[in-house]
């Protein structure tokens, strides 16, 4: 390989092994049918699941069709703003591009009446005093701020109801 | 038209480290293969086709990095086939190359897999906010965290099993000098005092990023029977199985998984495997995060359900164990992620070949590899031993 020879201006300046170049990918999001009618619920604060017709369970967000039996989820059903909490972690740990203030409750929240729980935040409660099992309500954006989003949701909060049992939630963590 | 029989005659890795800067993607894939050619003593040209795996191309950011790494491979002019399957990679594409073979296809065949982490934000690349979504994700951790507690709060296991598990494998990667961690003063406390990452996960039981690949040369009948006459102890491909589920559907048990349950059983089918705990005699498991090496054994049937973290407690999948799982350190020491799947396949095969080195398990004459992936929906498993099938 014939050897490399560098300008004056540029010997003796340490050698270049890497640079960063962010990535970006900006794309356009369908939410399709079931997500759209469940994202307009959310608009209006009302939480829609939808049912499947063979095994009867209850999905939210709603894809639209059951994945287990492949079938259409046609029957709408709405929801408690209440749940409990199947399980949770405390995220603290630092990444690049993270969004959330550390350290947060990320915790998975059964809606009551739904069958698959949603990934939600947790707060007004210490880290050490969340378990799994505690009963929750959601907390929403004021009213003027309510978007189609889960994000109208600011988080959940214990709403004091004693903690449902285990029996009541271990087909759903 | 029978099935051929598969074996695996060439083994090579790199030193898995936090950043190979001494090396591109092409020239640390090619490292690991010309290790393998070497083992195998074969040249590029005695390749039919090459077969290359790894996670996420979004991961360093270069889209379908076969196309350019044909030419490191030896590939141009032949069979080039990419699989991709999350973490659970290396294993379903050790498994797409032996196919291959056992088909009738080729008779020798090339596999690869790799990730190169120093190049990568995988965390970043793991945690892309969902449309609709609150911006919750945090990495690989804060998926399985709380999978993790739902296992602890079930199976009644004491806290310390997964200080127990961080603590076998980061010093079984102190025999191997192809693990990335190298941590001669690690200690139960140790272990217990670094920091909760994703409680109930702490830093100690997380694996480190790693840049790494590994490579295998697997042949027919002729080619392994081959290897054997030159006393090279081919290890013999016994079963191979994939399974995957999706991501998400009401009564999903993510912490002893159907997908994993129904691979295992069907991989020790093959094997004529009826009591894996009696009959296997080494595992090599993917295991990120340690409280995962109790919960695989329950998946693996290795145990009832609920009774892995006493197998761990009671030192069964140590070295000196009757069940000795990850001699080689691995993921917790190792885990360059496109290769880590296949780095379980590999170790499993060194194994049952005599050629672990210093993290040998004496006798050892058939032996588990085991990967998964996603959100634990993909698995991958082979048995090899060191008798033919
Ligand atoms: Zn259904």
């Amino acid at each position: 390989m014939p050897e490399l020879v560098l300008p004056d201006r540029l010997r003796g300046v340490e050698p270049v092994r890497s640079i960063r170049t962010p990535a970006r990918l900006d794309y356009e999001f369908t939410a399709g049918r079931a997500t759209s009618r469940f994202l307009r619920g959310v608009a209006e604060k009302r939480l829609l699941g939808q049912r499947c017709p063979v095994c009867r369970k209850v999905y939210v967000p709603p894809r639209g069709a059951c994945p287990t039996d492949g079938v259409p989820t046609e029957e709408e059903v709405e929801l408690g703003h209440t749940g409990t909490v199947t399980t949770f972690c405390v995220v603290n740990v630092q990444f690049y591009g993270q969004a959330m203030e550390l350290p947060y409750v990320s915790a998975l929240i059964l809606l009551d009446g739904s069958d698959l729980p949603i990934m939600h935040l947790l707060q007004e409660v210490s880290a050490d005093d969340v378990h799994m099992g505690m009963r929750v309500e959601a907390v929403w954006v004021p009213d003027d701020e309510i978007e189609p989003t889960l994000e109208s949701i600011r988080y959940f909060r214990p709403n004091g109801e004693p903690d449902a049992p285990w029996d009541s939630y271990k087909d759903n963590v | 038209m029978g099935k051929e029989r598969v074996a695996v005659v060439g083994i090579g890795q790199t030193h898995h480290t936090a950043v190979r800067g001494d090396v591109s993607i092409a020239g640390m894939v090619r490292e690991a293969a010309q290790r393998a050619l070497d083992d195998a003593q074969m040249t590029w040209a005695d390749i039919d086709a090459v077969v290359i795996g790894k996670a996420p191309d979004f991961f360093e950011g270069v889209m379908m990095p076969e196309l350019y790494l044909a030419d490191a491979l030896g590939a141009v002019g032949k069979p080039m086939f990419r699989v991709h399957t999350a973490g659970s990679v290396g294993g379903s594409t050790a498994i797409v190359a032996q196919d291959l073979v056992a088909s009738g296809v080729h008779r020798r065949v090339l596999t690869v897999a790799f990730e190169k982490q120093s190049e990568s934000e995988a965390m970043w690349a793991l945690s892309l906010p969902l449309p609709f979504q609150p911006p919750m994700h945090a990495g690989a951790g804060g998926y399985f965290a709380p999978h993790i507690r739902a296992y602890m709060q079930h199976s009644g296991a004491p806290d310390h099993i997964g200080i127990l598990v961080a603590l076998k494998d980061r010093r079984n990667a102190l025999k191997n000098p192809y693990a990335h961690l190298h941590e001669a003063d690690i200690t139960f406390d140790s272990v217990k005092d670094s920091m909760m990452l994703w409680d109930p996960i702490r830093f100690s039981e997380t694996c480190p990023s790693s840049d790494g690949a590994c490579a295998l040369v697997l042949t027919d009948e002729a080619g392994g029977d081959a290897c054997a006459a030159r006393g090279g102890n081919p290890a013999w491909v016994h079963g191979t199985a994939f399974r995957s589920e999706p991501t998400m559907f009401a009564g999903r048990n993510q912490v002893n998984p159907r997908g994993g349950n129904d691979c295992a059983a069907d991989v020790y089918r093959q094997a004529g495997i009826t009591d894996p705990r009696r009959e296997i005699d080494v595992v090599e498991m993917y295991v990120p995060f340690s409280w995962f090496e109790p919960m695989w054994l329950e998946n693996l049937l290795f145990c009832e359900e609920g009774q892995g973290w006493r197998l761990v407690e009671d030192g069964v999948t140590r070295m000196d164990g009757d069940l000795p799982v990850n001699c080689s350190g691995g993921v917790l020491s190792s885990n360059p992620i496109g290769a880590s799947g296949m780095l379980r396949f590999a170790e499993a095969a060194l194994q049952v070949r005599g050629h672990a080195g210093e993290h040998q398990i004496d006798g050892a004459r058939r032996a588990l590899g085991h990967a998964y992936g996603g959100g634990s929906q993909f698995f991958a498993m082979w048995v090899v031993a060191a008798d033919k099938p």
